[in-house]
């Protein structure tokens, strides 16, 4: 038992060492904001981005739907992305289009557009926890990931589909989540998120996300081609594969306002 | 006036460079399949049934080019129906023209504009003229041809309108339903512009959003789209006239979202020949997320419209407050649901509806909607609906 605390604690130092944090002897919680901290750090600078989305939406009794997103991302520093999504399939809110500048701290500022209405309507971010697109990704899970919007727990490190992983537990600051924490597999030498549990308000296991098909982009960025997510309770799934991920496009604030919402297509 | 429009669209077309390679080509669009079952035959002459049946068609071909910064939308649409012969008819929802550049955008063709945040009635949304055979929900708009420079500063959108050509508002013919015992015959129109249906509108709109306030001002001058019925007899055949007034009007809306809140205004001040008038609807939503631990949402909301004219206004809510609530189950199949009433506080009447909708498969909704209308008080305009309380499923199929 005492060697492998002490295992843990030495290996805990090296991580910090590695990710040039301040002190050796740093609580769980640092070492947990750390290697968030790393996380963020080695993912700036990628400007902005555009990627096709495909859900497949499964019920329990193996049923399939089918959801397309083409969306355009802006890196917003010191502040949280901007992004534009428009919907193609099903093809009843094809040419419906998601406006969203998220925050790092504080609420999102989001717009809605209707096609058949013409309507732009701005829609309260309170949301987090709903499903996208009844889908078992909910709003939060696809939200950019901001350091501010949780509290870090260290717990371990252990081999996963990537090598060695770090195991974090992540505790949402904000009231609205849908969840109490998450435990996150983060890979040690890349620091790409490979599994990420998701427990309810009721602290039990909701939902399993495992993500896949890392590709890296400009020599820098990794981004994942698939990714899994299962909920335990309703035994629904939906997978979700990445299309033609491009960087460096040229887009600025001026592509992310009303006007370019409502000519979205 | 607009042949204006078309020779600014082939114009713009043909200054294109001529690039076959790069055209991007979408065909898509709908079928609309309608029944409606009326709880009673009608109270007036030639409406002695109580089920009809609808079938309307809209299609959208789309092309862009020049890296997307120019595009053509040309959407007609069509609808067909079982009795009444003025709500068979076409339209052309949108043939336009759209070029943009860093910070403008110039739209030049047919098209429709939404402007407004509340729920039960919109009076800031005043480009387009209403399809009001289409249904009483006043969502369905005719084509406006406009030209339309919009700006985009740092201190918001300013969208400036020059709309050559009027539309008049369409009206159950006949044999229709939801209409007055007089039928609005067409041909007797009157306006105040001396070059009636020729007289070219302007508008102009700033528009922002400033952290939680989303706010927006315009101005117009021209035919108001809502007409003045005055009855007429015509060698002993009586009708309604439509009359519509020269206006100029200044409004403003804005909504503020604010957690599960959502605060919403429209004020307009319109000048006609006869009187200077304001006019209001101010209401509020709020949203319970994931009730009952599920996915679903439900959003409550109040709306009081007033109008200064009173009794008199050719508005639906002069003096009326709305009630509603919306569920959202956000599941696969985006079932939604809304149910509001409209209570009259001059008239002490009440209107009622419930609409759903649910996608089936991967490419059809099915949505039903009931209205129920409680109009005994004979003075209220909405008497004429007494006897048109009905059911309505609708099947669109998409492609």
């Amino acid at each position: 038992m005492m060697i492998k605390q002490l295992t843990t604690a030495l290996i805990a130092g090296l991580v910090l060492a590695f990710s040039a944090a301040p002190s050796f002897a740093a609580s769980d919680e640092d070492k947990g904001l750390a290697i968030a901290q790393q996380m963020k750090t080695r993912d700036a600078g990628w400007v902005d981005m555009t990627a096709s989305m495909k859900m497949v939406l499964r019920n329990k009794n193996g049923q399939e739907s089918e959801r397309e997103i083409r969306m355009k991302v802006l890196e917003v520093a010191d502040d949280g992305d901007k992004s534009l999504s428009i919907f193609d399939r099903p093809r009843d809110v094809k040419g419906t289009a998601f406006l969203s500048f998220s925050h790092t701290s504080g609420a999102d500022d989001q717009w809605l557009y209707l096609p058949a209405l013409k309507r732009v309507k701005r829609i309260a971010s309170r949301n987090k926890s709903g499903p996208f697109m009844g889908s078992e990704f909910s709003f939060e899970d696809l939200a950019s990931f901001e350091i501010e919007k949780y509290s870090y727990k260290f717990i371990k490190e252990e081999a996963c589909a990537m090598g060695t992983c770090f195991v974090v537990e992540q505790y949402p600051t904000d009231k609205n989540s849908g969840y109490t924490k998450r435990i996150v597999w983060i890979d040690k030498t890349e620091y790409r998120m490979v599994k990420t549990a998701f427990y309810d308000r009721k602290n039990s296991l909701l939902k399993t996300l495992t993500t896949d098909d890392y590709q890296q982009y400009k020599g820098q960025f990794w981004r994942p081609s698939a990714m899994q997510m299962v909920n335990h309770q309703s035994k629904k799934s939906t997978d979700l594969t990445y299309d033609t991920y491009q960087f460096g496009n040229g887009l600025s604030a001026a592509d992310f306002n009303q006007n370019t919402l409502k000519r979205a297509r | 006036m607009k042949k204006m429009v078309y020779l600014a669209i082939s114009g713009g077309l043909l200054m294109q460079p001529a690039m076959a390679d790069d055209v991007f080509f979408e065909a898509s669009g709908k079928v609309s399949t309608e029944a409606t079952i009326y709880a009673h035959e009608g109270q007036f002459a030639n409406q002695d049934y109580r089920t009809n049946f609808s079938l309307a068609v809209e299609p959208e071909f789309y092309w862009d080019w020049n890296e997307q910064q120019d595009s053509l939308t040309f959407k007609p649409f069509f609808r067909k129906d079982q009795r009444d012969d003025a709500r068979t008819h076409a339209d052309i929802r949108e043939f336009n023209w759209v070029h943009f550049s860093d910070d403008w955008e110039l739209r030049t063709g047919i098209s429709r504009v939404f402007w407004g945040v509340t729920e039960f009635q919109n009076l800031v949304d005043v480009i387009n003229q209403k399809d009001a055979v289409e249904g009483l929900d006043k969502e369905h708009k005719l084509g406006q041809p406009m030209i339309n420079l919009s700006l985009v500063k740092d201190w918001g959108i300013v969208d400036v309108y020059v709309l050559p050509g009027f539309r008049q508002q369409t009206s159950p013919g006949v044999k229709g339903r939801l209409r007055a015992g007089l039928v609005i015959d067409a041909d007797t129109t009157t306006y105040d512009a001396t070059n009636k249906d020729q007289h070219i509108d302007l508008a102009a709109r700033w528009g922002h959003s400033i952290d939680a306030y989303d706010v927006g001002a315009h101005w117009y001058k021209g035919t108001d789209r809502t007409p003045l019925y005055l009855p007429i007899s015509d060698n002993g055949n009586n009708g309604l006239s439509a009359h519509y007034q020269a206006i100029e009007q200044v409004g403003l809306d804005v909504q503020a979202t604010i957690g599960s809140w959502l605060w919403k205004a429209e004020l307009i001040h319109q000048t006609n020949p006869v009187e200077d008038f304001w006019a209001s609807q101010l209401g509020a939503e709020y949203t319970f997320y994931g009730v009952q631990e599920s996915a679903a949402d439900l959003g409550v909301l109040l709306e009081y419209g007033k109008d200064q004219r009173g009794t008199r206004a050719n508005s639906v809510m002069q003096n009326d407050v709305g009630i509603g609530a919306r569920l959202d189950l956000n599941d696969t199949q985006s079932s939604s649901m809304f149910a509001g009433v409209i209570y009259d506080l001059d008239f002490h009447t009440s209107s009622a509806s419930v609409a759903g909708s649910r996608r089936l498969g991967e490419d059809q909704t099915l949505s039903i909607e009931m209205q129920v209308f409680a109009s005994e008080n004979s003075n209220d305009p909405a008497a004429i609906f007494a006897k048109d309380d009905y059911l309505k499923l609708t099947l669109d199929s998409y492609f």
